[in-house]
């Protein structure tokens, strides 16, 4: 047995299956195709429903994978090859280039001299960095990376830069080679492309954003340092509208429910009604609100706040008005009868999840429902799904799959690794 | 360990060496602390760098490693000296430090007027500018140095204070001595249903043995009741057959799981690794050695006796959704009416039944929106004439479980309509009447149903049988109040009845649990967090859920129980401080049996005599220290962190005479407020300069010795920078923030006998993504105690 598994995904469950099967005594080796781990969650501004930021569960995952001498990882990595059989697994791994090596102690002087601009997509591309940048501030690994896309030919500037020698522009892909005995996919989501619901307005009327886009507008690390403001104008808001089922539940888009929309956008509110809790004011348009189990009771917590309104009907229509740049919403008022009109601020799209590994050309034989999420139970023995790639779901049940993964890859590597440091049954004392 | 030798490395790069004067640091090792390994090393996280460190362990013997550089947080790899052989003390003087504190010599007085937000380019650059104007009499001795700009009096103190605390912590601290115990690779796993089969097969399945008891004669639980089952495999359209026998099957035949029906555990005494279950069943009585345990007893359906404001127990015709269950299972998916036994043909059924109701249920039981759904299935597959009427608040069907209610909805015999109820009434032939408002059709509805099926939730059976209602129940555990008088004051706790894991455990007998009775986890991050090191609660004991998502949620348990057991057999900590071999040793000789430890911990570890004697049982320990700091005598120590070491950190501090120099002591949380001053200091955001950072694992670990001592030596004050507490608490303990909030209450009556503000020693509550709040709520603690002039012990 290969006494290994190799996760493909450093988001939560990835992660956790990572952690989960290395303290119980396999080894593990995450591949991250982003420049860090922690995946869409450190994206988030607050969890819900404890409103509690994320990037503390991570800070502890990392500790334990610092401190765990059997977990490895590689960022900017992709897998491009998968043979062999449960147990005994080949894997190629390529490794590209970030341009930066593990000299770089993040003094940020580079930074002060690139001309380079990038769009930075930690931010949805709301804001900026220069082409040499650090992913962001609780980024793991701390380490820079250059976007060489964003550089000027022949620039040097960050080289001349940096007095330790940790920018290294021809650096090279590599391949590496792993033999591991199962492949555990947590690949995650992306957010789905709200430019594809042609009736909302996305990418047509300015103040039309996203949910995840507005996770980071809330963030004290995003592109406006927290403050809620309009992409158009930078104008305070004050009014905002949530449009759930956002492409989910709708048969032209997503045919089925992203699960945490709803949580999503409860939640939300609360980012709008802190930032100015003098005079804002939030509606959700609403099919159903779903806040299963103890969710139940942050949904009543969100409701007791009388300047959030939640109304039943789906949304038809989101126009811009190209004088103000505000947003008039249309929406089939279901409870309370006919159309209904109204005008916004801001006007955040609940939009869904959609599986990463969709499209992806994952090399390996899995099978995927209709939606392109894969199955629980996979027809090839040793290659396991988990968190969001098998099922939409929230944080919490992804940890608890990425956690059921790990004891998934132990089975397939027939039992935990007898290894020096375990002791056995000896009478004890 | 050897005998000690330290070394002290001091890196002079990132802004270090131009901040700072490193020889004065480097004198301070030298001369106060008599250390002979003293360096500067430019860029000393190099391989370079780092072979300076390893050429002195190898060549000089040195076991103690300080390195004054950047926050472990970066490079945290180069510097991974083996933890087992040797100390490595990281003095964060980059990020706590020099790029939060002014570089250079300045002639305005920093930080406390300085703006909470000064943008970091143009402080540096006005330090700059100003920095020739005032050059420090030390560098103004010393030629070589002549071209640099002085350092910041304020700043290079402060590096110094931390190069001092740091050489101490060192200096008291020894490699932690695992405990290594032996351990029984088996799992006890409590319940035999959907989530207990499942946590039984995958542990056998991962080379474990499982004993599984199980309370009744059968084995199933729940699923095996069902009629159909809900769809589990995609395109999650359909229902299923059962296939738990299946399973079940598989569970009996496994040559390393054994079987115990009808069975009842008498109690679990010990420790993980080494439990011993004694278990009653078939009227003789066992103990067995167990590892750890799942406990999957699952859940009850709520009184419906409770609901005749809904019909239950009033009219003939209005029946459960468990009740219609069994009528299904038992009659081949026929529905009849209880009044006449005649088929039902017009179904209608009411969701939330006695939930999303502050009167009953609060919580959504998530299932029973597809309960319905899937019973409607049965009223119009048994008769294609009759019709259920599903009557919602929300339709709840996430994720692919959507497509369930879309196979629903394109059913005709099926309509849906959310609403709200007005009345229930009985006609006279038995029919109920449901008058329903709010409905999407826009006005009020009539319908009139042969029977009227209660969607009612699930309570979880940590709740004893007529338990009192979710809402009212006794914190963390069902049982009475109770007061002990002690040595040291009254202690006031629940003394919890027994329900099920019959625990000999001093905190009581069963797993705590959060709201409503459910032993949950309370971390979004770590689903299986338990408040009981090697007992994990899975499925619907711990939140309501469907078998699917029960089995599912049994696997990742059966990785907890199993894991716990292998980190201990090598006397590793489970999470959070996952691999942590120190565990907390206490001195007995001074034990005054004030308990204090053994109510404190949030993990219920310590066992005690009838004395009141404390027992540790170590592989039940989280290692956060909470023992530690609610110890009054101070006698319980880790071997590298303990009561000594952080208070010989504080007098480590060098308190200046000066009234403009005040010296605060932050107690810092090493998982939230740590990292939050790294990410201020990476921003380049200024902090107050006064503040000496000591770094606890959790501020539960606070004694308040330290704070009695630290004042009367002069230091001004105390700023506790821990996680959340009560409710949303975001303690990584659980507790110990909690108790160290609780502790200072207390502390009040230290600070009168000393003739001081109880505002001195303050807590505040800071979430990591809350860097950007940390200088106003330094400089505002430092202003509160400029406010109450200086502290009069000091000089003395």
């Amino acid at each position: 047995m290969a006494d290994k598994v190799l996760i493909v995904g450093g988001g939560i469950s990835g992660i956790t299956a990572a952690v989960e099967a290395a303290e119980a005594g396999l080894e593990a080796v995450i591949i991250e195709k982003n420049t860090y781990l922690g995946g869409r969650v450190a994206q988030l501004h607050k969890y819900f429903p404890k409103l509690c930021p994320p990037y503390c569960g991570l800070e502890i995952n990392f500790k334990r994978i610092k401190q765990n001498p059997k977990i490895s990882f590689h960022t900017l990595s992709e897998v491009k090859s998968i043979s062999g059989s449960e147990g005994n697994y080949q894997v190629t791994v390529q490794v590209n280039p970030g341009y930066v090596n593990e000299k770089c102690t993040c003094c940020n002087d580079c930074v002060a001299e690139c001309p380079g601009e990038r769009a930075n997509d930690f931010n949805y591309g709301m804001d900026t960095t220069a082409a040499i940048y650090l992913p962001h501030e609780m980024s793991f690994p701390m380490r820079y990376v250059l976007d060489k896309n964003a550089c000027g030919s022949g620039c040097t500037k960050c080289v001349d830069a940096c007095k330790y020698g940790a920018i290294d522009l021809d650096m090279q892909a590599r391949t590496v080679e792993f033999n591991v005995s199962s492949v555990v996919f947590a690949t995650g989501w992306n957010p789905y492309d709200a430019s594809k619901i042609d009736n909302l307005g996305f990418g047509v009327a300015k103040n039309v954003i996203t949910n995840v886009m507005m996770e980071r507008l809330a963030a004290p690390n995003g592109p406006t340092r927290g403050k809620i403001v309009r992409p158009s104008d930078g104008k305070e808001v004050k009014n905002i509208a949530f449009a759930q089922c956002a492409g989910s539940r709708d048969e032209n888009n997503l045919d089925y429910c992203s699960s945490v929309c709803c949580m999503a956008s409860l939640k939300q509110a609360t980012y709008l009604r802190d930032c100015y809790p003098e005079d804002s004011k939030a509606t959700i348009f609403y099919i159903d609100l779903r806040a299963a189990g103890k969710y139940e009771d942050f949904l009543m917590l969100v409701k007791a706040d009388e300047n959030v309104t939640m109304t039943k009907g789906k949304v038809a229509k989101i126009e811009e008005d190209p004088a103000t740049g505000d947003v008039t919403v249309t929406v089939e008022d279901i409870l309370g009868g006919g159309k209904v009109e109204a005008t916004f601020d801001m006007v955040v799209l609940a939009a869904g999840m959609e599986s990463a590994a969709k499209g992806a050309n994952l090399p390996a034989d899995l099978v995927y429902e209709a939606n392109g999420f894969m199955d629980s139970k996979q027809k090839v023995a040793g290659l396991h799904a988990c968190g969001v790639a098998r099922w939409p779901d929230d944080v919490a049940t992804s940890v608890q799959d990425g956690t059921g993964a790990a004891l998934k890859s132990i089975q397939s590597n027939g039992g935990i690794p007898k290894t020096a440091d375990a002791v056995e049954m000896s009478g004890g004392n | 360990m050897a005998d000690p030798k330290l070394g002290v490395y001091i890196c002079s790069d990132c802004g270090i060496g131009e901040a700072l004067d490193t020889e004065k640091l480097e004198n301070i090792a030298k001369n106060q602390y008599r250390i002979e390994v003293v360096k500067t090393v430019p860029f000393l996280c190099s391989q370079e760098g780092a072979q300076v460190i390893r050429d002195d362990i190898n060549n000089e013997g040195v076991n103690k490693i300080v390195i004054a550089a950047c926050s472990p947080r970066v490079n945290s790899d180069t510097f991974d000296f083996d933890p087992a052989q040797y100390i490595t003390e990281r003095v964060n003087v980059r990020e706590h430090i020099v790029w939060s504190q002014l570089p250079a010599a300045v002639e305005e007085e920093p930080a406390q007027e300085a703006g909470t937000e000064a943008p970091a380019e143009a402080s540096g650059d006005e330090a700059a500018a100003a920095a020739p104007a005032e050059a420090a009499p030390e560098t103004a001795e010393e030629p070589a140095e002549a071209a640099k700009p002085a350092v910041n009096e304020n700043t290079q103190e402060m590096a110094e204070d931390h190069l001092r605390m740091g050489i101490v912590r060192a200096q008291k601290s020894e490699p932690p001595e695992p405990v290594i115990e032996a351990v029984e690779r088996t799992v006890l796993v409590i319940g035999g249903g959907a989530a207990g089969l499942t946590s039984a097969l995958e542990s056998a399945k991962a080379g474990y043995k499982a004993i599984l008891a199980e309370k009744e004669a059968v084995l199933g639980g729940w699923a095996g009741k069902m009629y159909k089952i809900l769809p589990d495999k995609p395109p999650f359209e359909d229902v299923k057959t059962p296939d738990i026998d299946e399973k079940i099957a598989a569970v009996q035949s496994h040559e390393n799981i054994t079987v115990l029906m009808e069975a009842h555990i008498d109690s679990i005494a010990g420790t993980p690794g080494q439990y011993d279950a004694t278990i009653s069943h078939n009227g003789s009585t066992e103990t067995h050695r167990v590892g750890s345990v799942v406990m999957a007893i699952g859940w009850k359906p709520y009184d419906a006796g409770k609901l005749e404001h809904l019909g239950y127990g009033k009219f003939k015709n209005v029946v459960t959704n468990v009740e219609v269950e069994e009528m299904a299972a038992a009659n081949n998916g026929t529905i009849s009416k209880p009044s006449d036994g005649q088929q039902a043909k017009r179904v209608a059924f009411l969701q939330c039944a006695g939930q999303r109701d502050p009167e009953h249920l609060p919580y959504c039981s998530s299932v029973c929106c597809m309960t319905s759904l899937k019973q409607a299935l049965y009223v119009t597959e048994s008769d294609p004439d009759a019709s259920a009427f599903i009557v919602y608040k929300d339709m709840r069907t996430p994720g692919l479980y959507e497509n369930f209610y879309k196979a629903a909805q394109n059913n005709p015999g099926v309509m849906l309509t959310k609403g709200e109820i007005v009345s229930i009434t009985e006609d006279a032939t038995g029919n109920i009447i449901l008058e329903i408002d709010n409905t999407i059709l826009g006005e009020k509805v009539r319908i009139e149903a042969d029977m009227l099926v209660l969607a009612t939730g699930m309570v979880t059976n940590m709740l004893p049988e007529g338990a009192e209602k979710v809402t009212d129940l006794t914190p963390e555990y069902v049982g009475q109040w109770k007061e002990t008088e002690t040595q040291d004051g009254i202690i006031k706790e629940v003394i919890a009845d027994p329900v099920v894991l019959n625990l000999a455990y001093r905190q009581g007998p069963e797993l705590p649990y959060l709201k409503y009775g459910f032993p949950d986890s309370h971390f979004v991050c770590f689903p299986y967090e338990t408040r009981r090191t090697g007992i994990y609660a899975a499925g619907a004991v711990r939140a309501p859920m469907t078998a699917m998502q029960s089995a599912n949620d049994g696997v990742g348990a059966a990785l907890k129980a199993i894991q716990c057991v292998e980190l201990t057999s090598r006397g590793q900590s489970v999470h959070p401080r996952s691999g942590d071999e120190s565990f907390p040793e206490i001195n007995f000789t001074n034990c005054t049996q004030c308990r204090r430890c053994t109510v404190e911990c949030p993990f219920g570890v310590l066992d005690e005599d009838e004395k009141g004697t404390p027992k540790t049982n170590t592989s039940r320990c989280r290692r956060c220290g909470t023992c530690m700091g609610a110890c009054p005598q101070r006698i319980i120590s880790f071997k590298n962190y303990s009561v000594d070491m952080i208070a010989s950190q504080m007098k480590a501090i060098k308190v200046p005479e000066e009234d403009s120099k005040p010296r605060i002591v932050a107690l810092i949380c090493e998982n939230d407020a740590y990292p939050a001053l790294d990410i201020a200091g990476l921003n380049k955001i200024q902090t107050n300069p006064f503040y000496r950072f000591i770094t606890m694992r959790c501020l539960g670990g606070t004694n308040l010795v330290w704070i009695a001592d630290a004042l009367s030596a002069g230091i001004e004050g105390f700023l506790l920078i821990g996680c959340r507490y009560d409710d949303d608490y975001q303690c990584h303990f659980v507790k110990g923030s909690k108790a160290a909030s609780e502790r200072l209450g207390k502390v009040q009556e230290t600070l009168s006998r000393l003739m001081l503000e109880a505002e001195r020693v303050t807590q505040v509550q800071l979430a990591m993504n809350e860097w950007d709040q940390l200088p106003k709520i330094m400089n505002d603690f430092a202003e509160q105690l400029k406010g109450f002039g200086p502290n009069p012990f000091k000089g003395f």
